[in-house]
């Protein structure tokens, strides 16, 4: 769809995004050592932290994505939610004291607090970029997606702004300006969405979102042509001939029979009054000819109640697949495990002062976070029904949700959004930025470095970190950000987690059993995802049948085989010795 | 400054950052509380996805007649991590 842009969007927009940057550049002045810059002095408050938990986490993939999942799938958008969440609960109650008490600057000197070993540096420092970089992915492609209909402007550029405007945070100050960052973003992010919910609430359902006659239920083609030209039912693409907005109640409930619109409901009143009602959603087809891509948008009529359960997106829960199940359960191993192995969280835990700090800030973090999903249910249904969709872009659901309510609204919120992608890729950038300079080039190589250096190597690896996310944001345009996330929660979970638990749990681990775990694990979920099904249809244009892999989410096999891999190579080797 | 015990088996607080850690010091491996916690949101984690493997039909009953199953159990599933975790912190400042 195209999207006009309004002079007051762009306004609010430069606004907040403006008001970041000075932020940042005044925190500046503090963040100057190696302390400072790496860990914003271990003096943040917890309840902060616990904010700027939130504002790390709830990354493009749980604003943007998760709402668009819904909007488009129903139900299971909700169970990334509740697999997110939940992996917070391994980061409290197993990971969050000890890693404080063992580490400083990164994961990786937790990992090798008590072996000292170059090797579990290298290991860790590796899959440290490796799940930054996936991680970083799906924020940039959300930054492009966001900057097209706000600002007019092609997605490339959406991501270059993003990519410096985030370089610029973390090189200005490090960790203080980037928990700054963080403490704010989560704050706009789960006050505004609670605003919205609020209003999706007053307004109730609302049969055709409220346009005269009955709904329009002729396919639509949207053709991209093998120039880069765009039709729309075999005609140029313009604002006069574009796409139909979707998403909408066709039929509400018995109860309601005589009314086009329920009025304001209460939180659960709406969802039993949705499940009710009958909605209009959209099968998508693909065929591809000599001419370009042409995908057709058939509206269906259907029970809303149809969405509200499993099986919408995971398309294996509904037929019962094995593969199917398999690839489900896989992922939701993953983002239980994954969340307290992702580099980027794990050093905000060396930002306050002791283990209670750290203890605290996670519950703050849990209560934002949790508050913050719950929404997503009522973000990602609103949107379903809002008649004001554009089908060929997931990540647009929440944005244009606003605009239905107002212009203003959805400058805010696509705001909000852009600064959502700015915490989430500073607190990347920095995770990254510190395993090159702490663990790679003075643990790993030996470089011994002033204070000063060792914050200008980081800051060098800021520059270089947020140039090759400007790349990849640029290359994998057009994939549900979501998605995208799953395979860094594999990866992370994969590498990671059995080095990490094993650690606290096993005192016969040795350090070759913790180098071995985490390079296995990081190369066979790297692996595994880029000889799956999903990559292959979805990345290489290849038919997902080709693939080598039974499913496509890596976890449920590799988790397990860094275990074992840890447990194996530790028996091995000799036993630690006590010191 | 060493790691102490505490009566929990957890960490005390404003412990050393140094790595000077003993390898078999129990005072860095979690709460018996905390791990207690952890074990009953596995449980109630678990119970859920084995229940949208096994018998998706379920969870579109509608057990109160208004919000299905599915929806009472991801909502709960969140409450539960919420309140739990305030349990948590609760018991652990006392």
């Amino acid at each position: 769809m195209l999207y006009e842009t309004s002079p007051l969007a762009v306004g609010i927009f430069a606004a907040f995004v403006a008001g970041v940057l000075w932020l940042s550049f005044r925190l500046g002045r503090k963040g100057q050592s190696a302390q400072g810059y790496y860990a914003a002095h271990g003096q943040v408050h917890w309840f902060v932290n616990g904010v700027a938990f939130a504002g790390d986490y709830l990354s493009a993939a749980s604003f943007l994505g998760i709402c668009g999942m819904i909007a488009f799938s129903g139900y299971d958008g909700f169970l990334y939610s509740i697999g997110f969440l939940a992996g917070w609960v391994v980061a409290l109650f197993v990971i969050a004291e000890p890693i404080k008490s063992l580490g400083r600057f990164t994961f990786a000197d937790a990992l090798d607090a008590r072996f000292n070993s170059r090797g579990i540096k290298l290991a860790v420092a590796i899959s440290t970029l490796v799940v930054s970089i996936f991680y970083l992915i799906p924020q940039m492609v959300g930054a492009g997606s966001l900057v097209t209909p706000l600002l007019g402007l092609p997605h490339a550029v959406g991501v270059i702004l993003v990519g410096v405007a985030v370089t610029m945070i973390v090189v200005t100050a490090g960790m203080v300006s980037t928990t700054w960052v963080q403490f704010i973003k989560g704050s706009l992010l789960v006050l505004f969405c609670g605003v919205l919910t609020v209003l999706i609430l007053q307004r109730g359902l609302v049969v055709n979102a409220g346009r005269p006659g009955p709904v329009d239920l002729t396919p639509q083609v949207h053709t991209v042509c093998r120039d880069g030209t765009v039709l729309v039912d075999g005609q140029p693409q313009t604002r006069d001939h574009d796409l139909r907005p979707v998403g909408t109640i066709s039929r509400l409930p018995e109860r309601f029979a005589d009314r086009e619109a329920t009025g304001p409901l209460g939180p659960l009143a709406y969802l039993a009054a949705l499940e009710d009602s009958t909605i209009i959603t959209w099968n998508k087809t693909t065929r591809v000819d000599d001419q370009g891509t042409h995908v057709t948008f058939t509206p269906q009529e259907r029970p809303a109640a149809d969405l509200l359960r499993p099986g919408g997106y995971f398309k294996g829960l509904a037929s019962g697949t094995l593969a199917g199940r398999l690839d489900f359960a896989s992922l939701m191993l993953a983002l239980f495990c994954g969340t307290a192995s992702l580099p980027h969280i794990l050093i905000r835990y060396y930002t306050v002062k002791d283990a209670a700090a750290a203890r605290r800030s996670t519950v703050v973090g849990i209560a934002a976070i949790g508050f913050f999903y719950v929404l997503t249910l009522y973000l990602g249904l609103g949107a379903m029904t809002s008649g004001g969709l554009d089908p060929t872009d997931t990540n647009m659901a929440a944005p244009l949700l606003a605009k239905s309510f107002s212009e203003i609204l959805f400058a805010v919120i696509s705001a909000i959004a852009f600064t959502t992608v700015l915490g989430t890729v500073s607190g990347l950038i920095m995770a990254g930025s510190g395993a090159v300079a702490h663990d790679l080039v003075e643990n790993v190589c030996g470089i011994q470095m002033t204070d000063h250096e060792k914050v200008r190597v980081g800051k060098i690896a800021a520059v270089g970190l947020g140039i090759v996310a400007m790349a990849l944001g640029i290359l994998f345009k057009g994939f549900n950000v979501g998605f995208l996330v799953g395979w860094a929660f594999n990866i992370a979970a994969s590498a990671n987690l059995p080095a990490l638990v094993m650690l606290l749990f096993w005192p016969r681990t040795t350090k070759q059993g913790i180098t071995a775990a985490v390079t296995v694990g990081m190369l066979a979920s790297l692996g595994w995802i880029l000889l799956s099904a999903d990559t292959f249809e979805k990345v290489y244009g290849v038919p997902g049948a080709l693939a080598p892999m039974p499913f496509s989410q890596p976890g449920l096999v590799t988790i397990p085989l860094g275990f074992v891999v840890l447990v194996v190579v530790s028996l091995l080797t000799p036993a630690p010795t006590r010191r | 400054m060493a790691p102490t015990k505490t009566r929990r088996g957890g960490i005390r607080d404003g412990m050393s950052q140094e790595n000077q850690h003993d390898p078999h010091d129990p005072a860095l491996t979690p709460s018996r509380l905390g791990l207690g916690l952890f074990a009953a949101y596995v449980a109630l984690y678990g119970g859920f996805m084995v229940l949208v493997l096994v018998r998706p039909d379920l969870l579109a009953m509608r057990p109160f007649g208004g919000v299905n199953l599915a929806i009472i159990a991801g909502l709960g599933l969140i409450g539960a991590a919420v309140a739990l975790s305030a349990v948590y912190m609760i018991a652990r400042s006392e």
